[in-house]
């Protein structure tokens, strides 16, 4: 039932916000603060809850569920349920929430309750994407966060704003249909098999398909995935969405909307489809590695700050699917982690570039440079994470790239070897944002910028504190996930042939010999 | 005692934060202070911890401090461990006594700088990576030192950051090492998926069981390995940023550019020396790059004006001399001549900085000249440390320490003439150039007066490296002068030793007398060309071949063209060119075509009757036609 108010707590404070608007604009922020708010303190209670149940639970990961019949005769339920990693999920969820709705405390004027809205709204969806496991009610709040971000991007964006939202548009819905397809011939099949006709995530987990028709199945969920996530050649909606949105619009879509994508792949396609992701590991390998590294050339060549910081997304996002791909503990775990902590790093790097761009109104690297002296704080936050998206240890991305680059090294060592180059890649990127931005001559014609906020710094304050935290102490985080991915290997293992369900470590089977080794300090690991 | 070792790594960190969170606000004393005080006790209790370690040692010889599990996945369980045994207790020896060196004399060189308290946080930080580097009990954790290392190099050789030379150094460094790095982390993890851990000790007791001699994963593992050492050490093929990180303060040359941090990678090749005895071509290889870059540095040095770029490249052949002994199989004595190379070298920067300084930021050796009798307690102590790199015989530290690296390449278990000939002749070039660098500094005719004068404040460390760099070499001695071997039976608790072939005392008095004399005649060869009458070099610079070749040695063997040409222009191209993405133009046409359609079915709804009869006719009789033929 907490789960159920997780949204609605979204929702009705979005409609809140909107009429309070009416009369105040301050309220109406206030209401969207104290609504994400509570749901942060919330999951919290949740997580906490739950944290000495994490390790008992790895043979049922579900934490929470709850059910409710709402359309038998086509069955369709309102079934919710919560384990580990969509427990991390939403926790990312609601602190960018209320990082999101602090962000915009001065940014956005015009319309400001609609805009709220919206962003609850976003939020709402999102929720229910993590939380769903009826595919009907998950395709439902897969547009449910598709729309009010069409209307953030569109409304409040900068310059080319109608473009890039007609853009997004179009890529998120053409390719969700192609879901939305699969999703009801997967409903189908299931139903003729079975004579069970139903959206239940749970019991289409049994489905058993003929070879062609999985492998027409799980392209059509996993494109929908890998165009949120995105996966070059697909990403092309990414760069113009994210540069035109508005700071707390591109903070969602980076932090929050494309962990959609990478949840999407790990909850459905691998589970329900195990067989055409093994025959599909190498491409989808290979489309992870150009991922990493066309991503990290484009973000290189760009003048423009918050472009740049877009495509670092495509180059992150491509670990996602590399480690999706190799399909085994050490990657999955590593996605996971992969997936927080893009969200509160580049999270970051956005509502920087917002501010930046807030108090110089230009986003043009070429105008920029030299504002280490006038504004340390802002460089220091700055610097923090151009180094957390190069992946330096001690920050928490470095885990999830370090855990992802493993485990996909033993799936595929070439594939990864040219995926690792990705770190020099991501180095030559971030370095650059320093170099024009905060080192160098300062431009010629600047007035005075001022720094940080103490809003501000309390937004930062906590990202910088989270991705310490993540990188020299991740056992809270990977000890909440580990049971779900250990669930997700196992249901993929189990549909597989026998030998695989005695290595429920590994879905490989010629490389699981290597484990052997690791025997003696296995206490806590796969078995 | 042992259990406090925490608390070596965690006062420079602690030092880092308090400076990182309110250095600025702090007046400039304070951060100093601060900055000073916490690497001074973390030396001090390294002093206790080494004392306690030697008097008692723990079993094993090695001392394993667990803080707490980094993370667990899989198999793949890193701690955050600390692992002390000779080998780090050296390396933090050296670390925390040269980092407070370094620190008290930063107090005055850095005054009034802006950024002072930023300067000293980068400092702190760097110590404290460091110290993580070579105390990590497993490669993760290494790695993170190893990365942390790097970070605080690029900060601080980026230091001045108004200027964009600096900043480019600074990248290049960071680029460059990474490329390293990026093959270590490699290695990684093919050491992971076939040996199952990454727990230092562990890796060192399962890979001889699992992996025959010379067999490809150990070859493999330990090329990957060698990656990331050549990186961090500044050796071929990647040796081409430490010059340019010259642009960093002097005393960040000094320690990180010198002392610790370039030195990693002989740390990490001495400490998973079995993997490398797996691999023997490798082994080889080793050696070889260490000769070849001792060689090519040495000779650059000869041609280099900028005090500060001599040093640089003496420093990338000194970690040849390194690499070379590490190649051949003699360990302690790579680790020895780190130790000398350390103290000397960091005196000879500091020294440097004193000149710059009281010449006012001059760095250009030919526009010096002359300072011996306006700072005379530099001018001792850097002859002192000049006599040490140019391997003086007998009475200097540098001489034992490069002694040993050429007797085990001649005699050792892996002797090879090759690389004897090549570090004898780059003895000849580093007294050549050591001799040459202190006569156009210190002698001749003053050319500019003085402007700052140093305290005592910069002058301590000065004499303080200068007495360790002279009787450091004396914990070990040859057979032929006392034979003491303090330094190698220490080290030999952890690192395998080496059989010297028969021989005996008469070929090692040889080798002596060849080095000695080699030094001694690289000195006389300098003083002749560079002081008695340097028209003579002129006129062979001035020649048509000799300023071809001196411009080539000047710019480091046209490397940085090289790779310039090879990787840098072509990513650069590619990247500008295709900067608004090319596979958008496929998105854009798809655009372009729905519109064209759009625009041609709209033109047809122009609501003229004519047109629609048109239509209505055209199409009758095109399915008309459709229906006859078909």
């Amino acid at each position: 039932m907490i789960l159920l108010w997780l949204i609605a707590i979204l929702m009705i404070g979005g409609i809140a916000a909107w009429a309070a608007a009416k009369w105040n604009v301050m309220l109406a922020r206030w209401i969207a603060l104290i609504a994400t708010l509570i749901n942060f303190v919330l999951v919290i209670m949740l997580w906490v809850q739950h944290s000495g149940g994490l390790t008992l639970g790895a043979n049922a990961p579900w934490l929470l569920d709850f059910r409710w019949n709402w359309i038998p005769s086509f069955g369709i339920s309102f079934h919710m349920a919560l384990d580990g990693m969509s427990l991390l999920l939403i926790l990312l969820t609601s602190f960018i929430g209320v990082l999101s709705v602090l962000t915009s405390w001065t940014e956005i004027e015009y319309r400001a309750g609609f805009f709220h809205f919206n962003l609850l709204w976003i939020l709402a969806g999102i929720t229910g994407v993590f939380l769903s496991l009826d595919l009907f009610m998950f395709y439902f709040f897969w547009e449910v966060m598709l729309i009010p971000m069409y209307f953030l991007i569109g409304i409040w964006g900068h310059e080319n704003r109608i473009y890039a939202s007609f853009k997004f548009f179009i890529f998120t819905q053409a390719s969700s249909l192609f879901m939305f397809v699969a999703i009801l011939a997967l409903y189908f099949i299931h139903g003729k098999n079975t004579g069970v006709y139903t959206f239940d995530y749970l019991q289409l987990l049994g489905t058993v398909f003929t070879p062609k028709a999985e492998m027409w199945l799980m392209f059509g969920f996993l494109i929908a995935f890998v165009v949120k996530l995105p996966i070059v050649p697909l990403h092309n909606w990414l760069p113009d969405a994210h540069t035109e949105a508005p700071t707390a619009g591109s903070v969602v879509l980076a932090a929050l909307l494309l962990k959609t994508g990478a949840y999407g792949i790990l909850r459905f396609v691998i589970p329900l489809f195990p067989h055409a992701v093994r025959d599909f590991q190498i491409p989808g390998m290979i489309l992870g590695a150009i991922g990493i590294i066309y991503g990290a050339i484009l973000a290189f060549a760009q003048t423009d700050f918050k472009r740049l910081v877009a495509y670092t997304s495509v180059n992150h996002m491509g670990f996602v699917m590399l480690g999706a791909f190799a399909l085994n503990e050490l990657a999955l775990q590593g996605v996971v982690m992969q997936m927080l902590c893009h969200g509160i790093s580049t999270g970051a790097l956005f509502i920087l570039v917002g501010a930046l761009y807030e108090r110089i109104h230009t986003r043009d690297l070429n105008k920029m440079g030299g504002f280490w002296d006038e504004i340390p704080r802002m460089g220091a936050v700055g610097l923090v994470f151009a180094l957390a998206s190069l992946g330096l240890p001690g920050l928490g991305n470095f885990i999830a790239e370090f855990l992802t680059l493993t485990g996909a090294f033993m799936a595929n060592n070439w594939i990864t070897a040219i995926a690792t180059l990705g770190l020099v890649a991501s180095t030559i990127y971030s370095l650059r944002i320093m170099a024009r931005v905060f080192y160098g001559r300062k431009p010629k014609v600047e007035k005075h910028i001022p720094d940080f906020n103490v809003r501000e710094m309390i937004i930062m304050g906590a990202l910088i504190l989270s991705i310490i935290w993540l990188g020299i102490f991740p056992h809270p985080v990977l000890d909440t996930s580990r049971p779900a991915i250990n669930n997700i290997i196992r249901t993929a293992a189990a549909k597989g042939s026998v030998s695989q369900l005695e290595k429920p470590g590994t879905l490989l089977p010629d490389k699981a010999g290597q484990v052997q080794f690791a025997g003696k300090n296995e206490k806590g690991g796969a078995r | 005692m042992l259990e406090l070792l925490w608390i070596v790594p965690a006062l420079p960190f602690l030092g880092f934060l308090i400076l990182a969170l309110i250095g600025s606000r702090m007046p400039g004393k304070t951060a100093a202070a601060i900055g000073v005080a916490s690497i001074g006790l973390s030396a001090l209790l390294t002093v206790f911890i080494g004392i306690n370690f030697i008097s008692s040692p723990p079993a094993g010889r090695v001392y394993i401090q667990t803080l707490w599990e980094w993370f667990n996945v899989a198999g793949l369980n890193p701690g955050i461990a600390l692992r002390l045994d000779a080998v780090s207790l050296t390396f933090i020896f050296v670390i925390t006594f040269v980092g407070f060196l370094i620190h008290l004399y930063s107090v005055e060189y850095m005054e009034g700088e802006e950024g002072y308290s930023r300067f000293f946080a980068y400092m702190n930080l760097f110590v404290g990576s460091m110290l993580m580097l070579v105390l990590g009990d497993n490669l993760v954790l290494l790695y993170l030192g190893w990365e942390g290392v790097g970070l605080c190099s690029y900060l601080l050789i980026g230091f001045w950051y108004k200027d964009p030379a600096n900043g480019y150094a600074a990248r290049k460094a960071f680029i460059v090492t990474r490329v390293g790095d990026t093959a270590m982390a490699i290695g990684l993890f093919i050491l992971f998926t076939e040996l199952g851990s990454l727990n230092i000790g562990r890796l060192l007791e399962v890979a001889p069981l699992n992996w025959p001699v010379g067999s490809s994963m150990p070859v493999l593992a330990a090329a990957l390995l060698l990656g990331g050492a050549v990186g961090k050490s500044a050796q071929l093929p990647l040796q081409t940023w430490l010059p340019d990180a010259m642009a960093g303060p002097t005393p960040v040359s000094a320690l990180i550019h010198a002392a610790t941090m370039v030195t990693a990678g002989v740390y990490l090749i001495a400490r998973m020396h079995v993997i490398f005895t797996l691999a023997p071509v490798v082994l080889t290889i080793v050696g070889v790059i260490g000769a070849l870059t001792l060689l090519l540095a040495g000779f650059s040095a000869l041609t280099q004006h900028d005090i500060k770029r001599v040093l640089a490249y003496s420093t990338i052949s000194q970690i040849g001399y390194m690499f070379l002994a590490l190649g051949v199989g003699a360990w302690s004595a790579a680790v020895f001549h780190f130790m000398i190379h350390a103290f000397f070298k960091a005196l000879l920067f500091l020294g440097a900085g004193v000149v710059i300084l009281a010449l006012h930021h001059e760095q250009n050796m030919f526009k010096m000249g002359g300072v011996r009798k306006m700072i005379p307690v530099t001018f001792w102590t850097f002859l002192i440390g000049s006599a040490s790199l140019a391997a003086l015989p007998l009475v200097t530290g540098g001489f034992y320490s490069k002694d040993l690296i050429l007797f085990y390449a001649f005699d050792g278990e892996r002797a090879n003439r090759w690389l004897y000939a090549a570090g004898l002749l780059g003895a000849l070039i580093t007294a050549l150039y050591t001799t040459r660098m202190v006569l156009l500094t210190f002698f001749g005719e003053a050319k500019t007066h003085l402007h700052h004068k140093p305290t005592w404040i910069m002058e301590m460390p000065l004499v303080v490296l200068a007495v360790l760099s002279t009787f450091g070499g004396f914990v070990e001695l040859p057979h032929t002068l006392g034979h003491l071997t303090l330094f190698s039976d220490f080290m030999q608790t952890i690192l395998p030793g080496n059989q010297v072939a028969e021989g005996g005392i008469s070929t090692e008095l040889i080798l002596q007398l060849t080095a000695a004399v080699t030094a001694i005649l690289g000195i006389f060869i300098a003083y002749m060309l560079y002081y008695k009458n340097p028209e003579r070099v002129t006129a062979l610079r001035r020649s048509a071949f000799g300023s071809r070749l001196h411009a080539f040695w000047k710019k480091g063997w046209g490397f940085d063209w090289l790779y310039d040409t090879l990787f840098v222009n072509p990513i650069v191209w590619i990247a500008e060119v295709n900067k608004s993405d090319f596979i958008d133009l496929i998105y854009t046409f798809i655009a372009w075509v729905n519109r064209m359609f759009n625009r041609a079915f709209s033109f047809t709804q122009s609501g003229r009757l004519r047109w629609y009869a048109m239509g209505i006719a055209l199409g009758a009789i095109i399915t008309l036609t459709i229906a006859v033929f078909l």
